[in-house]
């Protein structure tokens, strides 16, 4: 199981900034380790954003995208209590799901 | 992943039915949920195929559409970008790196209440063109930046 996500979500005047630290390797299989075998891609795929019950985000993501990946994203109309609710599953299957509240 | 989606294609190749599925629009790609990974996309080699695979072939440039980058990057694995699209109805922003193996990176699609404005870190191995692509009312715009990667961190 991959490390829980750090998830801030804060109200600034009606727009709701939220900001997504995913810990992951994003390995791309382009890399090849000290013995000069490739190290096998592994990285997430797809991901999402819920606010409040609703699909607020829903990205695909490629090799392309740096380590420990983070995101920020912009939404109007969130109130403070709403549940933030953030997902990924990666090429392998793995998955993780964490929550914070908007503030 | 999809392994019976693979089942079903190998079967119906043999027999012939795939065809008359993708007469039918059935295994359109771009018909697929939006929670199946693009693969075609994502794994292009090259620009325009990435483009090709998100559909986004006919892409004109936006003023509209912010793309906001370093202009060095001591760093490959970690490039800042910030994408705002000021365009109206955006409902989907993709950022690509031209010179990357895979030049796709993400695509976000957004709904309720989403503002089209995205951050993210990405990896480059070279110096190289970074391009945003928005999609508003099914119509899509670009912007794109160059980034001058330095290995060694000397900030050449």
């Amino acid at each position: 199981m991959a490390d829980p996500m750090k998830i801030r979500a804060q109200l600034k005047g009606d727009v709701t900034e939220i900001r997504v630290l995913m810990g992951h390797a994003m390995e791309t299989g382009q890399r090849k380790d000290a013995a000069g075998a490739t190290v096998p891609a592994h990285f997430i795929q797809s991901m999402t954003v819920d606010v409040g019950g609703k699909r607020v985000v829903d990205g695909q993501i490629g090799t392309s995208v740096s380590r420990n990946p983070v995101f920020g994203f912009k939404m109007k109309g969130a109130k403070v209590g709403d549940k933030v609710v953030v997902s990924w599953v990666d090429n392998k299957g793995d998955k993780r799901s964490d929550e914070a509240v908007v503030a | 992943m999809n392994t019976t989606r693979r089942t079903v294609l190998k079967g119906a190749t043999a027999s012939g039915v795939l065809a008359g599925l993708i007469a039918a629009g059935a295994l359109r790609p771009t018909l697929v949920l939006a929670a199946d990974w693009n693969k075609a996309a994502f794994e292009a080699k090259d620009t325009a195929g990435a483009l090709k695979g998100i559909g986004a072939t006919a892409a004109s440039e936006s003023k509209d559409l912010m793309l906001k980058v370093p202009d060095i990057a001591e760093n490959g694995a970690v490039v800042p970008v910030d994408v705002v699209s000021n365009i109206p109805n955006t409902s989907s922003i993709s950022i690509l790196v031209e010179k990357n193996p895979q030049p796709l990176c993400a695509q976000f699609d957004f709904a309720n209440g989403a503002v089209a404005d995205v951050s993210a870190r990405l990896k480059m191995g070279q110096t190289s063109l970074v391009k945003a692509v928005a999609k508003a009312d099914g119509k899509f715009y670009t912007a794109q930046k160059e980034v001058k990667v330095t290995v060694g961190g000397c900030g050449g």
